[in-house]
């Protein structure tokens, strides 16, 4: 993910201050890493600095935390290229999880396996719960199904993956140990 | 917490030589909304058939609110059914000769409502589910989508206490079955409903408030339980 132009993109809606810019981020993209003031501070100075954002509104003189920001037409041609390209296509699915599984069976044994798969289970399950919350909201949007939707089907795949994996535990404990 | 309003303690069914249940134990509290989840066969449909009055257990208690349903007449149990319970299964299961206004006006009319009455409670029903337009077609004439909120419409006609679902959305898309779902909830928060949500999907368990794991007919060892503290 690149973060510089998310923030483009979310300021293309209208200019917005750092810290509502930071707020906007956290709500759209949940199951991104919640940034940090600091980190979108410095990311709003580079965009500044390489003309593809430009500060506005009055209290400029204010400090960095009352300016607002605006996408420049450079700023706008290179969300449209980010835009235009795929992501990798990747397998997030947790190599770290799978990485536990195959550790526990080596180290200990298929228990061990099986509860690390059990706390993680209720551990997705929960977060699952959360965000299925988020959509059941007497005044959920439209917006808030879309970016919930996105982290509960990747949480669905992980949980499968936890499933079927529980289920092949003691045959992957033989396979590790030949 | 709210007072427990369904329990069960130590039940027991099978099917001949199969055994379904073997010593299940619950409570569900008013208004409560619970998933009843696990693999094929574990035994879902089973406890939720018992839960609901549709058939006795070998063994074991279920007791709603005061009553005690496992040595009821079938008679009685369906008497308390019609007032008490809501029942929502995978294929709508709406009558195929009625249009979808008369299905959903159905389980007033058993219970002693006047016609006029029950036609305008269904119709508006399906109006709140978004399928007002589904009151004058006949089942084969609605999308699987609209035939499962008719049959959401007749299951919350008679304003039950409890609502039993099993796998309701499992024959709709993952868009249909989010409308269905989304519906039950909000309408079980309003108006403080139980809900019994039996299925084997995350996604679909994740609109409770708790879950249940079975396998092989009890409590899943292996399984945390989600929910419920809060
Ligand atoms: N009417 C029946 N006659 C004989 N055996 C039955 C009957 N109904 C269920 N069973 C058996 O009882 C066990 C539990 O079945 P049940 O339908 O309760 O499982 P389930 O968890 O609902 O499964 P699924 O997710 O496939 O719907 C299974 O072994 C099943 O084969
Ligand atoms: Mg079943």
């Amino acid at each position: 993910m690149s973060t510089p132009h998310v923030l483009l993109g979310l300021l293309s809606a209208g200019p917005l201050h750092g810290y509502d810019l930071k707020r906007a981020h956290d709500q759209r993209l949940p199951r991104a890493r919640p940034l940090a003031y600091g980190q979108v501070y410095a990311t709003l100075a580079r965009l500044a600095r390489d003309g593809l954002v430009t500060a506005t509104g009055t209290d400029r003189a204010a400090g960095p935390d009352r300016t607002a920001y605006a996408v420049s037409d450079a700023g706008r041609a290179a969300l449209d290229a980010w835009l235009g390209e795929i992501e990798p296509p990747a397998p997030h699915v947790a190599s770290a999880m799978l990485a536990k599984v195959v550790i526990a069976l080596l180290a200990a044994d298929t228990a061990r396996a099986r509860d690390y798969l059990a706390r993680q289970r209720a551990a997705h399950a929960a977060r699952l719960r959360d965000l299925t919350a988020v959509k059941t909201a007497p005044d959920a949007t439209l917006g808030d199904l879309v970016a919930a939707d996105h982290a509960i089907l990747h949480l669905d795949a992980d949980l499968r993956w936890m499933q079927n994996t529980a289920g092949r535990v003691a045959d992957l404990h033989t396979e590790v140990h030949r | 917490m709210n007072p427990t309003l369904l329990s069960a303690r130590a039940l027991h069914h099978s099917y001949g030589h199969t055994p379904a249940l073997r010593g299940v134990d619950l409570d569900i509290a008013q208004g409560e909304i619970v998933a009843v989840t696990g693999p094929s066969g574990c035994g879902k449909s089973t406890l939720l058939h018992c839960l609901a009055g549709l058939i006795r257990p070998d063994s074991g208690q279920v007791r709603y609110r005061d009553t005690r349903l496992d040595d009821r007449s079938e008679a009685a149990r369906s008497r308390l059914r019609r007032t008490e319970f809501g029942v929502l299964f995978q294929f709508g299961q709406l009558v195929a000769e009625l249009p979808g206004a008369e299905n959903v006006a159905l389980p007033l009319l058993l219970a002693g409502a006047s016609r006029r009455s029950a036609a305008a409670a269904a119709r508006s029903w399906l109006e709140r589910l978004g399928v007002a337009a589904a009151a004058d077609r006949l089942p084969g004439e609605m999308s699987g989508g609209e035939q499962q909120r008719c049959a959401l419409a007749r299951a919350l006609v008679t304003d039950p206490a409890v609502v039993f679902a099993d796998e309701p959305t499992g024959a709709l898309d993952s868009l249909a079955g989010e409308k269905v779902l989304t519906e039950l909830v909000r309408i079980a928060r309003e108006r403080g409903t139980a809900v019994v949500l039996v299925t084997h999907d995350s996604q679909v368990a994740a609109y409770a408030g708790r879950e249940i794991a079975l396998r092989d007919g009890a409590a899943d060892p292996l399984t945390l339980p989600v929910g419920g503290a809060a």
